[in-house]
């Protein structure tokens, strides 16, 4: 009988118990007399979004290669559990175990948005781990940050023991060794966290001091000791061919966001929009081997069973053996009843054949990411894609059958003026006549056009990291101008939009660029009640806006506020490879509405080159 | 060619619902490279059926699915390869082969025994297997059950097949499938209902046993469990 960290009776009484139960086929289980380091890996939303994630995957399967390290999983009990163990005490547990949090050596916490940070306070809390870092002892997990928000760790500071800058499979071995060394020594847990922060790649937040200037701005961030490094370089592994990558990754009973074998084809992109942070802190573009990834298609299909396979990398269009790859995908699986699909492809020829193999043309709609309503917006923030390709692709795919086309934008861009915000609408409108203009007896019905904007928020590690960010009523105020535009439209019966919440954004933007100073109002928001951020159920702005207040922040200094370029910024110590001089430079380039080439076609000198591979180096091989 | 698989549940996976479990032998189908047969169209899928849909938090030693198979080895190998795959919790007991004119699973089911006993810190106060035993002694037990359209009256006496007190608890052979399916839980509240008990939710612990057919004719009842109408195969 398996160890059972809830009782029947609140597993009958709680929606989807399978998320607390573990079993998977594939979850690991190993014998605790073995094991010299209990690893928690947690990602701080439900289950079902949280077993979804690639990168947790390959990490789960790294560690647990390690015969003298046991890494489980821990995800954020949803509101009807988390009630029920606050009432009754109950400590968070880990899946494969059942057993608490609290009696793990780590607790490693992915971060992939801002709007999860109060559930990383709840899972500390039902793990009863104080939620500042400051008051934590030996008898607490070591609390590690990492993934995309880690890029500016400053708003958590105070919660973390540490942040992993970069791609998890360098360095943790190293930590780990570490770790063991200074627990069989008897050294004390700063000692230990000092020790670390001098590992690469590894951010000791206790370490550093942060003084402010009057106006808000940060005066200084320097290291409290003269032998912590003032720069933290992230980590990167430039050989993904030869590398973790997991052959039996857990596959859940309950139907997951991502219910299907995930191969990762490549890393970073060449594209260098200038919006995009994942764009510019994962350069340089790296790619997989195509016949690795035949293989590990063959391994994980087997291993788990799952009857879809999926390609999945920030571009897949410029993954340069692309052609064979899904080809071969589709020979060898189509037939034995697995679905493939490809998600983010340009849409061209090759896509649309492709497709129309794996989908019901008919039933499948295609999408296009124009990000922007005109060419010149688009050219500011560099996405070269031009009304005339965006044209030509729907018309081909018309041709072809479709006649359901989804398209995304933002709104609120720099420089955005209100032609731009129109353009939303016009650009909807030619390519619903685009449709129209091939023969009646070829068309499949009607064209359905759904246009959707979110609104931007300006990003660490981009040109825009500079730019102010739209208020609540001016991402409002955008949205109505595109609505009442669509409205006059000719075809406006074909075209429908939506668009994103606006306040969620602008708390986006608040603890996308926030500093230390911000870490009051998360722990105050999470006081208040607020959790599950992410969820329009469950989001409560006006708990959150009363935080910033009773803490005296001002909302505007993170969000309104256009930096100036010497301003030092509260991320400005980490070092992502692209240079603060490449980001200035962009940014100067979009105010002049000019684009830059992608690194396929003229090399940028962003930086990234000194990772010493990739892209980079592809003309010189 | 059309096969019959039985399985028990157990353990944490008593929480698994009926649709995850369709999942979950979809893929093991996979894992196990068992020869099953698919649909035609845009998206085919597996031919498979489940005898009788189980509720979360029951055990059960007699579950069912049948599934058409392109090829087979023998019943043996196919039983191993299939508990290769499984977690624990699920054990596969046979994989029998099913004459071609046999009915699927779901519409054969007409019967299912029990074992039932009370959760841990929810027996009944006073509660005597004894009582169990009068209660069911009656000539009629007129109960309304919720159909999927309406509210009905029935007698649960006219599927009430057999009543024993066991050592493992209280054995229900009792009426079960499409068209006459008591639940246990229906017997034990109308039971504590007339004898003044009180059953909290999470009182009954119910361990299905087996699933039956019924080969009688003329209203005289045969019953066969599900996995006798299959036999094994040999390679």
């Amino acid at each position: 009988m398996r160890k059972q960290a809830l009782a029947d009776e609140i597993l009958l009484k709680i929606e989807k118990p399978a998320r607390y139960i573990g079993n998977e086929v594939n979850s690991v289980q190993k014998n605790l007399k073995d094991i010299s380091v209990r690893f928690a890996m947690c990602f701080p939303d439900v289950y079902e979004i949280g077993m979804s994630h690639l990168g947790i995957q390959i990490l789960y399967d790294m560690f647990n290669q390690w015969e003298d390290v046991w890494c489980e999983r821990v995800y954020s009990p949803w509101m009807d559990l988390d009630k029920i163990m606050r009432q009754q005490n109950i400590p968070l547990f880990a899946l494969e175990s059942q057993d608490a949090v609290k009696e793990f050596d780590f607790l490693g916490i992915t971060i992939q948005y801002e709007m999860c940070y109060t559930n990383i306070l709840q899972v500390l809390d039902l793990s009863k781990i104080s939620l500042t870092a400051a008051e934590r002892t030996w008898e607490d997990p070591i609390v590690i940050g990492g993934g995309p928000c880690s890029y500016n760790p400053e708003p958590l500071a105070d919660f973390f023991d540490l942040f992993y800058m970069g791609e998890g499979e360098t360095i943790y071995r190293t930590l780990l060794d570490l770790y063991k060394e200074y627990k069989e020594q008897g050294k004390s847990r700063e000692e230990f966290l000092r020790q670390a922060g001098k590992l690469p790649g590894i951010y000791a937040p206790s370490m550093y001091q942060v003084d402010y200037k009057e106006d808000g701005t940060i005066r200084e961030f320097r290291p409290k000791y003269p032998d912590m490094p003032a720069v933290i370089q992230k980590e990167i592994v430039m050989d993904l061919t030869n590398t973790y990558y997991p052959e039996k990754p857990v596959v859940p009973f309950i139907k997951a966001t991502q219910d299907r074998v995930v191969l990762e084809i490549q890393r970073g992109c060449i594209r260098g929009c200038r919006f995009c942070q994942a764009g510019m802190v994962y350069r340089p573009v790296r790619e997989r081997d195509v016949d690795m990834l035949k293989e590990k298609a063959y391994k994980i299909l087997k291993n788990t069973g799952h009857e879809e396979i999926s390609l999945s990398s920030l571009s897949s269009s410029d993954y340069s053996q692309l052609g064979p790859l899904v080809n071969f995908l589709i020979d060898e699986f189509k037939g034995q009843g697995v679905n493939v699909s490809l998600p983010s492809l340009r849409i061209d020829a090759f896509s649309l054949d492709v497709m129309s193999k794996v989908q019901d043309v008919r039933k499948s709609s295609l999408t296009f990411a124009p990000e922007a309503g005109s060419q010149r917006m688009r050219d500011v923030i560099n996405k070269g894609l031009t009304e005339e390709i965006i044209l030509r692709g729907a018309g081909l795919a018309f041709e072809a059958g479709w006649n359901r086309v989804k398209l995304y934008f933002m709104l609120g861009l720099p420089t955005e003026t209100e032609e731009d915000i129109k353009g939303i609408a016009h650009l909807s409108e030619k390519i619903a006549e685009r449709y129209y203009e091939i023969p009646k007896e070829q068309r499949n019905g009607k064209v359905q056009i759904v246009a959707s904007s979110s609104f931007f928020v300006p990003k660490p590690f981009t040109p825009f990291q500079w730019a102010s960010m739209n208020t609540k009523e001016e991402f409002l105020e955008k949205a109505h101008i595109v609505n009442d535009e669509v409205k006059a439209q000719l075809n406006k019966k074909s075209i429908k939009y939506n668009y994103h919440e606006a306040d969620v954004t602008v708390l986006e933007g608040v603890l996308a660029r926030g500093d230390r100073r911000v870490a009051r109002a998360i722990l105050r928001a999470y006081e208040k009640g607020c959790l599950y951020d992410a969820w329009s159920e469950t989001f409560r702005n006006d708990l959150w806006m009363e935080a910033f207040q009773e803490e005296g922040l001002d909302i505007m200094f993170y969000t309104g506020r256009e930096r100036e370029l010497d301003e030092i910024l509260p991320w400005d110590f980490i070092d992502v490879g692209v240079s603060k001089e490449f980001l200035k430079r962009e940014w100067q380039r979009a105010k002049e509405e000019v684009v830059t080439p992608n690194c396929r076609m003229a090399c940028q000198g962003c930086g990234a080159a000194k990772f010493g591979g990739g892209v980079c180096f592809e003309a010189k091989n | 060619m059309k096969l019959r698989i039985r399985f028990t549940k157990s353990d944490v996976m008593i929480f698994i619902g009926h649709l995850d479990m369709m999942r979950y032998f979809q893929k093991a189908m996979r894992r196990a490279e068992i020869d099953i047969a698919y649909s035609q169209g845009f998206n085919p899928h597996q031919i498979m059926s489940f005898a009788l849909p189980l509720g979360v938090g029951v055990y059960s030693d007699g579950e069912y699915l049948d599934i058409e198979a392109n090829s087979v080895t023998s019943s043996a190998d196919m039983c191993r390869r299939l508990n290769e795959v499984m977690v624990e919790g699920v054990t596969v007991k046979s994989v029998k082969m099913l004459p071609d004119n046999a009915g699927n699973a779901m519409s054969m089911v007409a019967a299912a025994d029990y074992i039932i006993t009370f959760r841990k810190g929810h027996e009944p106060e006073g509660f005597s297997p004894e009582q169990f035993l009068e209660f069911c002694s009656q000539d009629s037990i007129i109960v309304t059950k919720q159909t999927k359209k309406n509210l009905r009256e029935i007698d649960l006496k006219d599927y009430m097949y057999k009543v024993e007190v066991r050592e493992e608890g209280i054995y229900l052979f009792i009426g079960a499938g499409s068209s006459n399916n008591i639940k246990p839980d229906l017997i034990f509240n109308e039971f504590a209902k007339q004898k003044g008990f009180v059953l909290d939710e999470f009182a009954l612990q119910i361990k299905r046993l087996d699933l039956y057919g019924d080969l009688g004719q003329e209203g005289k009842h045969q019953f066969v469990s599900l996995e006798s109408l299959g036999d094994d195969f040999h390679e």
